[in-house]
Parts: C-alpha cells; structure tokens; sequence
C-alpha cells in the first residue's frame, strides 16, 4: 500500500514540477482534472476558519539547521463533526458506508454509525467524526472547497498552548499531552468545550488524531534506505539521534500514529479537520 | 561481467576468511543447519497462560508450524497496594504471555492492537533474526491486526517488548515479555518452572502513594524509578501468590529484564543456583549465588531446593527490594533436613 502511495507521490512530484515550469497551461490542466475528478456535491459546512499566521518551524524530524517555511493559511477552528459528516454523505451517496469501495476507506468504515444515515447511538452529533479513511476525508474537504492541512502546517499549529505560540521549551507542554493522550474514549466528547489554543483554535490534541494531507511523508518522502529520516526513525534507538526534541513525547506519539496508517485505514480515534490557502 | 568477477572475488574472500576462523565457520554451520530444519506435524496455537505459570516443555519433539497471538491492550490496573497506573500490555498482563517454541519451528506472528487503544503499538522480538526484530512489520493501528513470519534459529532465553515511539514509555508502561527458544531436543527436565519479569514504573506521586498513578517523564529519564517490581506489581509474587516448591525438587526461573533503565542483580535468598544459563544463552555457568540481567536481556536459573521455608527473590541493589518492590518468595514445603541446615540455639 505505502508502494502505490509512493508512486502516487512520484507521479504527484512530477504534477507539480510540471505546473510550476508552465503555469498557464498548468491552471487550465488543473481546472480540466478537476472538472473530470470532481465528482463531489459540494457542502458548506458552518465552521468558523482561523487565519494562522505563518512563519519559519523546526519540524519535529530534520536536522536541526533545517527549519521549515510555513505560509499563511486558513485553518478549521475544530474537527469535522458527526453531523458534519452525516451531512456530507447524503449530498455524495458514494461516500455512504456501504456504498464506499474498499479501497477508499477499510472495513471499520463509519463502523459504529447505525446504518448509511443514522449516527451511532447515543452519538453527540458535534462529537468529532471517526472511523474515516485519509480518502473519506480528502474527498469531504474537497467538497468543502478546502483541502487536508499538511503535517507542517499541522504541526505549526500544534506549537501553540494557550498562551503562546511556541509552547514547545516550557517543559508541562508535553507531560501534559501524554497525560491527555493516555484517557481513553475522549473522541466521544463533543468540540469546542475545551479552551482554544493561542490562534483560537480548538482541540487539537483533546478528542481525536487528525488526518493530514501528507500523513505518511516521513517515510515517503526520503528516496532510499540510506536516508535519515524514513520510518525506522521511529522504531527504537534511532529515533533518539534523528529527532530534534527527544523529549517530546507528545510528537512522538503522533508521528508514530501516523506512521501506523494505511490511507483506506479507518480508525476509533482518528477524525480530522480542513484547511484552506489564503486567497489574496 | 563485472558483477561475476566481484562475486566471484567475493566468494574467494569468504572461503579465505572461513579457512582462518573455525570458529565462525562453525557458527555459521549451526545457523544454517537452523535455517534448513523442516517443519512438519500438525500447527500449534500457543496456549496464553498468565504469569508465573509458562506453557509445557517442548521435549523432543520436532521442529513444526507455530501460531502466536498477542494483543495490544492499554488498559488500568494495580500497581501496589491502593495504587492503580495505566498499563500497556500484550495480552493483558505484565510481563506478556511467554511464548515457548524450538529451534527451527517458524512462528507466525499476529499482533492485534485493541480497538479502545489510543497508540499504535508493535513488537520487536530478541529471538528474531530481521530488521527491527518485526517492530516494523508489526507497527499497528488502534483496531488493526499485523503478521508476520520468522523462523526461530538461535535457542535461548529472549526479551520481546513494543518499540513504537516513543519506545522507553512503552516499555516504561510495562510492554514486554519472555520468548524462549528451546534447542533441539529441548532443556532438561525439571520440576518447577516459573516466569519473572522485572520492570520499573516511573509515577508522579511517591512510591505507595495512593490512587491512580501518571508516568513521569523526567523521573524516567532521570532513571529515578518509583517501583521496581518483578511480574508488575508490587507483591506479585507474595502471600497467596507466592511460588511454590517441594523438598527434593529442581526448579527453573525463566528471568527477564524489561527494564527500561536498570540493570538486575537477580538473588535467591538462601539458595545457590546450580545452574545459570548466561544470559539467556548456551553458556552455563555454575553454583552462582546473584546473576546480572541486563535491561532487554534474560536468564535462566536452576537449583535444587533442600530445605523447607520461605526463600526470597530479590534484586540485590536492595533498597530496590525492601523499598520499590523487587521482592517476590518461593515457598518450600516437606521434610527438614537437619544434616543441611538447622539451628542449633
């Protein structure tokens, strides 16, 4: 599966190097594809979008010289809920579970919702949908004229606490999310309860994992097993020399998640929420 | 052609390299031989019995298709008295269901991780000859299931534990267990055999502090432990759960070191162990009164119990016995034998 996703990936690459040579005839070719794959209804969900102010970030794999540029861009303040989701279905009849073909979403697919339309019983329906594939819910955004936010923009905001936008120094940041992390069945409380983080966003790290556009890049990215920083990063020793905060035990945790995904997985606790450039 | 000619180069430097080292050459004989043992007979599914107790030995039987099962499971239990902690377990205990096969017999792993956990969790195997000892074959979802196939080549005690990230707070929460590999033929019979993990947990509050226990990160990197325990919990092994042995009797001690951090010095008080396998492996040492188990290693210990009474296991760094927990008891029952021991005053 990571091999088909790889390819993907190359050929994605390739898409993109092409579109940047020639950007007019890119813009038409991308309209044209989307035209023919757009086969989503759209949805407008009411779902307020926080402007996340960009700036440079040490990715939690790299080198520490490496520090990434993240662009503005607009970020949903919570996760896509029940009803969100419930929504999304009746418009795309596709993404039913049992229309849903197996290799856009897994067997556990919307496993605990009642049938094709009903949400599962005694479901809040602003509790965070789960069970979705990485293809449910890139199929959702973009029916929503949004797009997944990629792991470093997702990682960006996962800095900020409360207070501050880089909480990452104060050593209660990641005792506090390993803690959190560690209480079981928290995606059934609905969004918005807890407080906000310092852009105004909510529960990043309280209720579910979220998808990101680019979930499995640590290993896809990096061309051979000479590479530093594929998967086996994260098994054992060598993830204490590839890491730039050993002791973020929160980050950890996530990009060991994410690495234990498939795309058609569907997961308990895993949900997921939309971003969206900044149009200018 | 220039592929053949490095081969080829390559072959004559390993035939050159085998001529001057028997020693390995011999190695490699015994590893091949291993490799090519059969398997035949009908497929096991390895029973999943709960610490102390192990599954029967696999005598002389011959090398044969093994399924184990394993599930990832975190889950809140007791810690010591009036103390609970979130554990991570395979099947539900720490340390994790032991797993007896034999030299040759090829293993198909499956490792399910419970639909309530929260992490994803994988297993990397000492016993396993391949990259990450499966850790990467195994890395799993919350509500997945992974395989994977090994055969078994080298006999031994072996640690199995979760490697996923972050791996010490795998560990630390109690993910590891004991895979024996028997050689050919299998060990020698004895009386008793029994299965201790030792482990320490790393929790906010002090040691019998009481209510549900968080893990302390900065204790664990500290390697300031606020338990050290064998099988878990605190008295695992004491009152009602003791180990049990009768006058006259051999007894075997599967020992293993989960860690994450310390090093055991595994003792019996008053006893003598006949019989050390070093380190889990071939070497047998003998009449040793403490034996070192490393972190992520094992040990075998045999001895023959005399004398009725209560013998304690210990980890002799002490205070880790008499004040973090490393303490369980074997108890001897039968006649006394005064010739042995008895007090004269």
């Amino acid at each position: 599966m990571f091999k088909i996703f790889k390819i993907f990936l190359y050929f994605g690459g390739f898409f993109f190097l092409l579109t940047a040579c020639d950007k007019v005839s890119a813009f038409n070719s991308t309209k044209e594809s989307a035209k023919s794959d757009n086969k989503e209804v759209s949805i407008n969900p009411d779902v307020k979008m926080v402007l996340i102010k960009g700036g440079e970030y040490q990715p939690f794999y790299g080198e520490d010289s490496s520090l990434v540029q993240v662009q503005d861009f607009l970020l949903d303040e919570k996760p896509v809920t029940n009803k969100e989701f419930l929504d999304f279905v009746q418009k795309n009849p596709k993404w039913k579970r049992s229309h849903v073909k197996a290799v856009f979403a897994d067997d556990t697919y919307l496993k605990d919702w009642q049938n094709d339309e009903t949400l599962p019983k005694n479901a809040d329906p602003n509790a965070a949908v789960t069970f979705v594939s990485w293809f449910a819910a890139k199929a959702y955004a973009k029916s929503a004229g949004k797009r997944l936010p990629t792991l470093d923009e997702w990682e960006y905001v996962a800095m900020a606490d409360e207070e501050s936008a880089n909480a990452r120094d104060k050593s209660t940041y990641s005792a506090h999310l390993i803690n959190l992390y560690n209480q079981k069945e928290r995606e059934k409380n609905a969004v918005k309860i807890s407080q906000p983080n310092y852009y105004g966003v909510y529960n990043m790290f309280d209720l579910v994992w979220e998808w990101t556009d680019d979930f499995n890049s640590i290993m896809t990215t990096s061309d051979s097993r000479t590479a530093e920083f594929d998967d086996k990063g994260l098994f054992c020793a060598s993830a204490a020399t590839s890491t730039t905060d050993v002791l973020n035990y929160a980050s950890f945790m996530r990009y060991a998640f994410r690495s234990s995904l498939k795309a058609n997985y569907t997961v308990g606790n895993l949900g997921f929420r939309c971003a969206k450039d900044v149009t200018k | 052609m220039k592929r053949i000619v490095t081969s080829f180069a390559l072959a004559l430097l390993t035939l050159q390299a085998c001529k001057q080292t028997p020693g390995d050459n011999a190695k490699a004989t015994t590893e091949n031989s291993a490799m090519d043992i059969k398997v035949s007979g009908e497929t096991e599914t390895q029973a999943k019995l709960n610490p102390p107790m192990v599954p029967a030995a696999i005598g002389n039987r011959a090398a044969k298709k093994v399924v184990v099962h394993l599930e990832a499971t975190e889950e809140e239990g007791v810690l010591a008295d009036g103390v609970t902690y979130k554990f991570w377990t395979f099947n539900s205990t720490v340390p994790g269901t032991f797993i007896r096969i034999r030299v040759g017999d090829e293993v198909e792993l499956h490792l399910k991780n419970a639909s309530n956990s929260v992490m994803p969790h994988n297993i990397d195997l000492h016993a396993v000859n391949g990259p990450g000892g499966g850790a990467e074959a195994t890395n799993v979802a919350p509500g997945k299931e992974a395989i994977f196939n090994f055969k078994a080549l080298n006999p031994g005690l072996f640690v199995y534990h979760c490697a996923a990230a972050p791996v010490p707070l795998h560990i630390a929460n109690g993910m590891y267990g004991l895979i024996l590999v028997e050689p050919e033929g299998g060990l020698p019979k004895v009386d008793r055999e029994y299965y201790i993990m030792q482990g320490e947990f790393y929790t906010k509050g002090k040691t019998d502090e009481k209510g549900l226990q968080e893990f302390d990160q900065d204790k664990g990197v500290d390697e300031r432990p606020t338990y050290v325990v064998f099988n878990g919990k605190k008295n695992a092994l004491m009152g009602a759960d003791a180990l049990e042995a009768k006058v006259g009797e051999t007894v075997r001690m599967f020992v293993g070191n989960g860690g994450p951090n310390l090093v055991s010095s595994f003792h019996v008080i008053g006893e003598i162990f006949d019989r050390v396998y070093v380190e889990g492996g071939t070497t047998i040492n003998k009449n040793i009164q403490t034996t070192v188990i490393p972190a992520g290693g094992a040990a075998m210990v045999e001895f023959k119990v005399e004398e009725p009474g209560n013998y304690i296991l210990v980890d002799h760094s002490i205070f880790r016995a008499f004040n973090k927990g490393a303490i369980g008891m074997l108890k001897v029952t039968g006649e006394k034998n005064p010739k042995i021991f008895h007090k004269v005053q």
